[in-house]
């Protein structure tokens, strides 16, 4: 892993493109920075699962989607959500429970869901989701539109049944679906080498019939690269593709985890190939300055500073409100 | 005018009546398309409306579901089938966890206007694991709707209203009832959500009961009047939402309940019922409530076993006369 790698960029995406992917990228990296810190100090209720680490899928995979394809991602959703496109406010918002919150105060930290960008829904039911994008994409099919559904799960979702009942459902109707494995090595506490007989999950795409491709899930150009191929397949009506993207989070599980499971030097390894520092290596090498760069991160850290302000000062839900919803 | 069909052809009936109305009805599940439905409840459907909106499924009632959610969310109208109702429980996640809590997780973001018919019920010799009343495994699970039709023309009515529902309704269709016969208008109608049904009225006694139980409570019914017992009977056609008001102003000029219903007591509509009655009317009351049930046992294959764990004609009977002497 040499410390001059940089993510690869095909030369197709605009240098701009690429700039906004890490402002993206940084904005995340500083919202979960400060959810942890929310966490310590008691600010928010069950337990809450990082994402951090895993920029380069999240927001990779979200910039090869058009606005109106949709998304659903896992309880360890924050990044794949805010990488939709949902407001940074008002995710902070659900995560302290606040009136204001995406989804009302009622989901919180594992269920951020935001509609009108097309994020559908966190799912904190190992592999719940996968089904429900099956629908999704049939109703593209349905009507005609060359919409896409994109389905990002962890390594641990491949071994429960819903991934099996929907990877062999979505092959044979050719579902516009784009399968985004996030192989972040552990499901729950427990290496994935402890729990599954395969060595790469994406020898289970062949089983369905279906294209498999392992990538760098730390390099998002790769990661935007590949998205892009299967959205195109998906929308030209040929099927779904198995993305399965090698990552790492680099905090434990959820809030009670300290990660000590984790082997000596793993966690460093891989913080040598972080996603924002190999992608603003790629940025410097394009002829973006570096006071550019560290202005895009003081911006955004402000940003994120500002947006949590905001949803702090939002009233909690009024006690009526717990009774709506329930049904239309 | 009006016209006999069987519950069998009234569910096809419906099915075709909202596909025809409502462009974003389809229908899908295991063998519902090329073989006319495992039983019989979709026969031509696919000839008249296509594989678009006619499909049949892998076994995988997870798929099922979740295909069911993933549509309704994109804004149509999804009717999957589960082939035996008890198959719920291999997706029972779906059903409960996400189905259900779609709106209320996402602060009202979305309707799941989807609709999950479910086939139900015993006395065919299927044995315990496909002859299960599985409605009252929902009855603790707000945000689902409930309907359990007895009649061809509520199979009719009812459905047509869950496919029309802004929310999830799980419709269960009771298999021992598909060839039952029964009056229906020329136009059938649509059949409110929410709305029991006076099926026979009278004065000594409420007796409630749905599905297969409904016929059977109506036949009690006829020999208890030959006693001189004036018993009337409602079904209350959706458990949720359930028309309280119907059946406790009954049971308020009755001051007496009875129910039967095709299943063990613990857990189910009939005791859900009691207490909200009990609560409301406790001093409208005669004699204590009394639910006529299935053994506290899994349901038994043979056929002498099976009728003697579902509630018959006579023990239904015997139960209102013992209600009456209390």
């Amino acid at each position: 892993m040499s410390k001059t790698a940089s993510s690869t960029v095909p030369a197709t995406v605009p240098l701009e493109e690429q700039l906004e992917w890490q402002r993206a990228m940084l904005e995340i990296r500083f919202f979960e920075e400060e959810c942890h810190r929310m966490f310590a100090r008691g600010l928010v209720r069950g337990s809450t699962h990082l994402a951090a680490g895993q920029e380069a899928v999240n927001v990779g995979a979200c910039r090869a989607l058009r606005p109106t394809d949709l998304m659903a991602c896992t309880y360890r959703g924050h990044a794949a959500v805010l990488a939709k496109g949902a407001p940074l406010d008002r995710c902070f918002g659900e995560i302290l429970g606040k009136a204001e919150g995406l989804c009302r105060g009622k989901g919180g930290s594992m269920h951020l869901t935001d509609m009108s960008v097309g994020a559908i829904g966190s799912f904190a039911i190992i592999g719940a989701h996968l089904p429900i994008v099956l629908g999704t994409a049939y109703a593209e099919v349905y009507r005609g539109s060359d919409g896409v559904s994109l389905c990002f799960f962890g390594d641990g979702s491949t071994n429960i049944g819903a991934f099996h009942e929907s990877l062999n459902l979505a092959a044979i109707w050719k579902l516009p679906v784009v399968f985004v494995c996030e192989n972040n090595l552990y499901g729950e506490f427990s290496p994935i080498a402890h729990t599954t007989p395969v060595d790469e999950l994406v020898v289970r795409a062949d089983a369905y019939g279906m294209p498999g491709v392992r990538i760098d899930g730390m390099d998002i150009g790769v990661v935007h690269t590949t998205v892009s191929e299967a959205v195109a397949r998906a929308r030209a009506g040929e099927g779904p593709t198995f993305i399965e993207a090698m990552t790492y989070r680099y905090k434990g599980h959820s809030r009670a985890d300290p990660g000590a499971y984790r082997p000596e030097g793993e966690l460093e390894r891989w913080l040598e190939r972080d996603p924002l520092i190999l992608h603003e290596r790629a940025l410097l090498a394009q002829g973006v300055e570096q006071t550019v760069l560290d202005e895009m991160r003081a911006t955004a850290e402000r940003t994120v500073a500002d947006a949590l302000e905001r949803a702090m000062s939002w009233a909690d839900p009024a006690p009526e409100t717990r009774l709506e919803d329930v049904y239309a | 005018m009006s016209r006999t069909i069987t519950y069998r052809e009234a569910v096809v009936e419906a099915l075709a009546d909202a596909m025809e109305e409502d462009e974003t009805v389809f229908l899908f599940g295991e063998d519902v398309a090329e073989a006319g439905g495992p039983f019989k409840l979709s026969e031509g459907l696919l000839e008249r409306f296509g594989p678009r909106r006619v499909r049949d499924t892998p076994i995988s009632e997870q798929a099922i579901v979740g295909t069911a959610i993933g549509a309704s969310l994109s804004g149509l109208r999804p009717v999957a089938e589960i082939m035996f109702a008890d198959f719920a429980a291999v997706c029972f996640d779906g059903i409960v966890n996400e189905l259900a809590k779609y709106r209320y997780m996402t602060g009202g973001q979305v309707d799941v206007p989807a609709t999950i018919r479910l086939g139900n019920g015993a006395g065919a010799g299927f044995a315990a694991q496909h002859s299960q009343s599985v409605e009252n495994w929902f009855l603790n699970v707000p945000g689902l709707k409930i309907a359990v039709p007895g009649t061809p023309a509520d199979a009719y009515g009812l459905l047509r209203a869950a496919i029309r529902d802004p929310d999830p309704v799980l419709v269960f269709e009771h298999k021992h009832l598909f060839n039952h016969k029964g009056e229906v208008a020329d136009t059938p109608e649509v059949v409110e959500l929410g709305r029991a049904e006076v099926v026979r009225a009278g004065s000594d006694v409420t007796l409630v009961a749905t599905q297969l139980m409904r016929h059977r409570a109506l036949e009690a019914a006829e020999l208890l009047a030959g006693e001189g017992v004036s018993v009337e009977v409602i079904d209350p056609r959706t458990l949720v939402p359930l028309d309280l008001e119907t059946i406790g102003a009954s049971l308020d000029r009755t001051n007496r309940l009875v129910i039967a219903q095709e299943c063990s007591h613990d857990g189910s509509w009939g005791a859900t019922l009691v207490s909200r009655l009990m609560a409301d009317r406790f001093e409208m009351l005669d004699a204590p409530p009394l639910i006529v049930g299935g053994d506290e046992t899994p349901i038994p294959y043979a056929g002498g076993l099976e009728e003697l764990w579902i509630p018959s004609v006579e023990r239904i009977a015997d139960g209102v006369r013992r209600t009456l002497a209390f």
